[in-house]
């Protein structure tokens, strides 16, 4: 079942004669695992913007095209109402936290929707522990490093308990570690709680093992969608400017010298099954 | 040159920095990595004197930084930030990048031609006349650096300059740190993008804790796997299939793609075809 439906989706933003999505046709089924990615400017930010109402409700401009998030027609649809079943989190935490202390960041969202005292607290240790920063409770956003303040960021969005969590560069500014710790977390979620996961991200390799379905965007179209290992190896993103994960890369040139894997690798570890599997067959 | 011995530093007793000593020689690429806290941004607030170390010292061609001011150090250190926001604030790109010379006290037609030049290169140009705050997260970046490039400083510091850039602007980015290494400058780079250190970078400093855990080759620190671990980082993509292969007789230092496909073409015998 679809959870996100686009239908001929083309929108410019007011003041701009520019059309930065160009009739965009997309099904996001509930519990998928999506990456979407392309170069800069490629529209894969505004897309997402449309998924909580950000567009058209705050951003205004011109939007053609229909866009249905878990049942709501968005147009027809207020920010508030689809915040309860889209939780965001963005590039630059730091635009998103305003609190003294993380623990009251992350109730903050909870307080509003008026759930009970109890229920509050419960979550918000849910959630810090979910992430790992349960040490950081009493600290002030402000003060902490720019990664410790993007997890704070998706505390708060996961304490929210929302159906849809749209990240547009969670992980940029963390350690590698912290990061491939985070996709993790989102794949439990997924995994454990059925949530719709969206990622915006340019740095593939650590995202190429965990999602179920890659989108490429360019000039705010969709020009190539699938299983990780057909986007990644298929000719159509060449040249567009995609960072494509080494072992790719590394598939690709030995495939230009007749050294054929029989899949498309996308991990180290794969790759090493591929190469025994060459081995054999000489 | 940067010369730093044995620096301390904390905010409200909450110790970042705990000894670090550093020495780095005009020309110099260094590229400074470790985990979420580790103290890297402290550290590189020191350059410029916008931090003043609570114990040791910071000296900057000779000068101790504590014996100069921000807008002294300023001249010879610029510093990018990560997020470029705290840093822009002009009405156009133009203004933004013409700010500091003007500052400095350049002449109009030096100024006219250093943004000219600056924006050219980092594909800027076109948005001249644009408020910085309508471009995109990217394209503010590039804003960032320009504004600092443009006057010409011997020791330029990016703090986390890929985050947001996609291939091509990384790409770009990598040219740039060329460019500039060619003109002998230091080029100090904060950044966790491992691959992207492994590809442009010959010198690694890794912080962990507040402390350097490791200084040296590239190949030699992003290749250890112990020391990789201790700054919460990973090996490169390529070092992580050499280390799968060991038994192979592969190598477990390499890094870039084109090794490790020699290095599986020798596997399969095909090495020399």
């Amino acid at each position: 079942m679809p959870i996100i439906k686009v239908k001929g989706l083309s929108y410019r933003y007011p003041g701009s004669s520019r059309t930065v999505l160009k009739n965009i046709t997309l099904n996001i089924d509930e519990g998928e695992y999506v990456v979407i990615t392309g170069p800069s400017g490629c529209g894969k930010t505004t897309l997402c913007r449309c998924f909580n109402g950000l567009i058209p409700h705050f951003y205004g401009g011109n939007l053609e095209g229909e866009i249905i998030v878990n049942g709501f027609p968005v147009k027809e649809t207020s920010t508030s109402t689809l915040a309860q079943y889209v939780g965001m989190v963005f590039q630059e935490p730091e635009s998103q936290l305003f609190l003294l202390s993380v623990e009251r960041e992350v109730a903050f969202g909870l307080e509003n929707l008026g759930l009970p005292r109890e229920e509050i607290v419960k979550r918000v240790d849910e959630a810090l522990k979910l992430v790992g920063i349960s040490h950081l409770r009493d600290r002030a956003p402000h003060e902490l490093s720019g990664g410790e303040q993007q997890k704070v960021a998706l505390a708060a969005c996961i304490a929210m308990q929302p159906k849809i969590l749209v990240l547009d560069e969670p992980t940029a500014n963390l350690d590698p570690i912290s990061a491939v710790n985070i996709l993790n977390l989102l794949q439990s979620l997924r995994n454990k709680l059925g949530v719709t996961i969206i990622l915006v991200e340019h740095r593939l390799e650590a995202v190429a093992s965990v999602a179920d379905r890659f989108i490429v965007m360019n000039d705010g179209m969709i020009v190539s969608d699938g299983d990780p290992r057909d986007v990644l190896s298929s000719t159509n993103i060449e040249g567009l400017g995609v960072g494509v994960p080494k072992v790719i890369q590394l598939y690709k040139d030995l495939k230009r010298r007749n050294v054929i894997f029989n899949l498309v690798p996308l991990t180290p570890k794969e790759v090493k099954a591929c190469l025994m599997e060459v081995l054999e067959f000489d | 040159m940067i010369e730093i011995s044995d620096l301390w530093f904390d905010y409200d007793g909450f110790p970042v920095l705990r000894g670090v000593s550093l020495k780095i020689e005009l020309g110099e690429v260094v590229a400074i990595m470790g985990e979420n806290g580790a103290g890297k941004t402290t550290l590189i607030r020191h350059f410029n004197g916008l931090l003043k170390p609570k114990r040791g010292y910071v000296k900057v061609f000779g000068v101790d930084t504590r014996e100069a001011t921000v807008a002294e150090l300023s001249r010879r250190v610029g510093l990018v930030f990560q997020n470029p926001d705290h840093q822009l604030f002009a009405e156009t790109v133009f203004d933004e990048v013409a700010f500091a010379l003007k500052n400095f006290g350049f002449p109009e037609d030096v100024i006219e031609r250093r943004v000219e030049w600056v924006l050219k290169m980092l594909d800027l140009y076109d948005l001249k006349d644009r408020s910085p705050f309508s471009l995109s997260g990217g394209e503010r970046k590039r804003v960032a650096i320009a504004s600092i490039l443009s006057y010409d400083p011997d020791i330029i510091v990016f703090d986390e300059p890929t985050v947001g850039q996609d291939y091509g602007q990384k790409e770009r980015l990598a040219q740039l740190i060329k460019l500039l290494k060619s003109q002998s400058k230091i080029i100090v780079v904060v950044t966790h993008d491992v691959e992207f250190v492994a590809e442009n970078f010959p010198r690694v400093v890794l912080l962990s804790k507040g402390r350097v855990i490791a200084d040296g080759s590239t190949r030699r620190v992003l290749t250890d796997e112990k020391l990789i671990r201790r700054a919460n980082l990973l090996l490169p993509q390529v070092t992580q299939v050499a280390k799968h292969l060991v038994e192979f007789g592969v190598p477990g230092d390499l890094m870039w793609v084109s090794e490790i496909k020699g290095a599986i073409l020798k596997v399969l015998g095909r090495g020399c075809t």
